[in-house]
């Protein structure tokens, strides 16, 4: 039935030149917005918070903007081709995430912080150690996220625009740090919000005309479309179940534990992901967070409804064994189909959009990672509050470019062993699961929660969490690990979150209720009233 | 809203007497019986479905129609019931919370719950 592309297995499909321009022509209209919008960023809030003054239904574009990155758009649909409903799986852990920021999270600390997780997290308790904690886990989540996003960058480029080789891939990554610096440093939150409206609207428009496209093509059946592509994956021999589940993780009773692990660490993780929280920041009032929440689980899902079709399109139109051998494997499923059904023009298009979804990613993640240190680190456990807000946002463009620099060697790095990016990923979600959603709903919903409680969960979640990475077959003893040649993992899953999200809740729990320092029961007052009726809180910045 | 002048801030005693006003339990009674349930219930079915697809994949294959199988509606069922949360939340935050918070963020900020200023029981909209 498919009419196959035929091509080498390490050649680029399509025409680099297209889609080079495409990129260029994004890049090109997304700084010139960016420049633009720099020219209100005149305070603090207006360089952390884009002024408070996007609309709700903006920030829902714009969320989903900073949450659809390529390991989304991507992976989920190369999960989908070649293992089928197991990459199904992990979209639906992505989007029910939302509900716990929504119900539990969102408005709430709209209403109660200023800049930072650690505004809220330190809100009742003593204000430097508390600081220092926050900041220390949002860098880490920011950093291992990063990394994931740039060496993704790295990988596209064999695919997308026909440079081979480790230099080639070391200058790309080095030129979407670059870019990802001159998006913070100029536009601030402002410039990185149009960015990733932009790049949303544009990666929602590729889905939906992808879709549309392979829907037509059977009939706007989505038996017909789920029987293809199990019939192509039993042609090409590949002896999976592509409509069952099981096909990636049912091998072994281990398998199946870290499966669950990893389901448990994604719906627990968004809510906690920093730059996440940090776009609840942007909108006027509580009310625009909880509407920019409805916007973005929408979307989001729509659009996993869409990567489901764009999946198993490309699983029965271009084939398993086409995917897994192009350069880029289970990445180059959309780009390939993309090929299949319009040629270089649509790949073109879906090529420039994946490069416009990891600037726009990395961009949301750099500034969150600066206003972190800036404000939490360096303006209130360093200089003890006694700093100018200019002087913070100046901290905040140096610390930008430090942290891009350092994502940008990192990224190589991590590009040049190979480390799997999904990985990396589900480890960022993994730690925020662990480290800063328990803290997050102590404080906010537990009138006895202490200072001792606020650290133990905080570090007992982080330590557990990369802890037992380090002791996992992630990084020892097993083929495909990072060091193949020693052995010292004795962890037996991949995804740790099923032991240390719940040791990080339990470690809250226990810390508060040895600790001797009494609760402040004026500050959780304050706290709690501010959360709820929104009084008290940051206001928009009028220009 | 109110006029951006220089506002006095409210006192430690301001918000321990909002927090004990009926009115405030009454707000977070209403949060909290929306919120907490509904929480528990999506953790729960979205539990449910993952152990599901772990360790009864057969039940999961069992076709229902044509190639659609059991795993295949339950997935897109949580795609159902999370677009619907997420609507039932909005409207109940715009019909039961947001005008407790909206009234009790008015009187605040004309410091009404200062001490001996009718904390307790004053008439609501």
């Amino acid at each position: 039935m498919a009419d196959t592309v035929v091509l080498a297995a390490d050649s680029t499909i399509g025409e680099p030149a297209i889609n080079i321009a495409i990129f260029g022509a994004f890049v090109l209209v997304t700084l010139v917005i960016t420049f633009r919008a720099s020219r209100n960023n005149k305070t603090a809030a207006d360089y952390y918070a884009a002024g408070r003054n996007i609309s709700g239904q903006q920030n829902g574009l714009a969320i989903a903007g900073d949450y659809l990155s390529a390991a989304s758009f991507l992976g989920i649909a190369g999960a989908i081709a070649l293992y089928g409903y197991d990459g199904f799986l992990y979209s639906i852990g992505f989007l029910v995430a939302w509900l716990v920021a929504l119900l539990l999270v969102a408005e709430l600390l709209r209403n109660t912080a200023r800049f930072t997780m650690a505004d809220v997290l330190a809100f009742r308790m003593r204000q430097r150690p508390v600081r220092m904690a926050a900041a220390i886990s949002t860098l880490a989540v920011c950093l291992f996220y990063l990394v994931a996003q740039m060496s993704g960058a790295g990988g596209l480029v064999t695919l997308l625009l026909g440079v081979e080789g480790d230099a080639a891939q070391a200058l790309v990554v080095i030129l979407v740090g670059a870019l990802m610096i001159i998006y913070v440093l100029v536009g601030g939150m402002r410039g990185t919000t149009y960015v990733q409206i932009i790049k949303a609207s544009l990666l929602i428009a590729g889905a939906l005309v992808m879709t549309l496209w392979v829907l037509t093509e059977v009939g706007f059946n989505l038996s017909t479309l789920l029987g293809d592509a199990q019939q192509t994956s039993d042609t090409a021999g590949t002896g999976i179940n592509v409509l069952a589940p099981g096909a990636q993780y049912g091998a072994t009773a281990t398998s199946q534990l870290d499966f669950v692990s990893l389901g448990l660490a994604l719906v627990l993780g968004t809510a906690g992901l920093p730059h996440v929280l940090m776009r609840f920041y942007t909108v006027p009032t509580a009310k625009d967070a909880r509407r920019s929440v409805q916007w973005a689980i929408w979307l989001i899902g729509i659009f996993y409804l869409f990567s489901l079709v764009i999946g198993y399109g490309a699983g029965a139109l271009v084939g398993p064994n086409e995917i897994a051998n192009a350069p880029g494997a289970v990445n180059s499923a959309a780009p390939l189909l993309a090929f299949e059904l319009g040629g270089t023009v649509l790949l073109g298009i879906i090529a420039g959009v994946a490069f416009a979804t990891i600037l726009a990613v990395v961009a949301g993640l750099t500034i969150t990672a600066s206003a972190s240190f800036a404000h939490d680190v360096y303006a209130s456990v360093i200089k003890k509050g006694a700093v100018s807000p200019n002087g913070e946002v100046r901290v905040a463009r140096v610390t930008a470019v430090v942290i891009g620099a350092i994502s940008i060697g990192l990224g190589i790095l991590a590009l040049q062993a190979g480390l799997n990016i999904a990985f990396l990923v589900a480890l960022a979600f993994a730690v925020a699961a662990s480290a800063n959603l328990p803290t997050i709903l102590y404080t906010l919903f537990w009138k006895r929660f202490t200072t001792q409680g606020a650290l133990w969960s905080i570090y007992g979640g982080l330590i557990t969490c990369v802890g037992l990475i380090v002791f996992s077959p992630v990084v020892s003893g097993d083929p495909a690990a990072l060091f193949p040649d020693v052995d010292f993992a004795w962890f037996p899953l991949k995804n740790p979150g099923i032991v240390s999200i719940p040791l990080s809740f339990f470690l809250g729990w226990l810390g508060t209720v040895l600790s001797k320092e009494r609760p402040d029961v004026d500050k959780y007052a304050e706290l709690e009233v501010r959360a709820l009726t929104g009084i008290g809180a940051e206001k928009a910045v009028e220009h | 809203m109110t006029p951006p002048t220089e506002r006095r801030m409210l006192t430690p005693e301001e918000y321990r007497q909002a927090q004990d006003s009926p009115e405030f339990t009454e707000l977070r009674r209403r949060f909290r019986r929306f919120a907490f349930p509904m929480t528990v219930a999506f953790f729960a079915w979205y539990l449910l479905y993952v152990l599901l697809s772990t360790y009864a994949d057969d039940f999961m294959a069992e076709k229902v129609f044509g190639d659609v199988n059991v795993g295949i509606l339950l997935g897109l069922a949580q795609f159902v019931t999370t677009f619907l949360i997420t609507q039932l939340y909005v409207r109940h935050a715009g019909r039961n919370t947001d005008p407790i918070a909206d009234e009790m963020r008015d009187r605040l900020e004309h410091h009404e719950y200062a001490r001996g200023t009718g904390a307790e029981g004053a008439p609501r909209g």
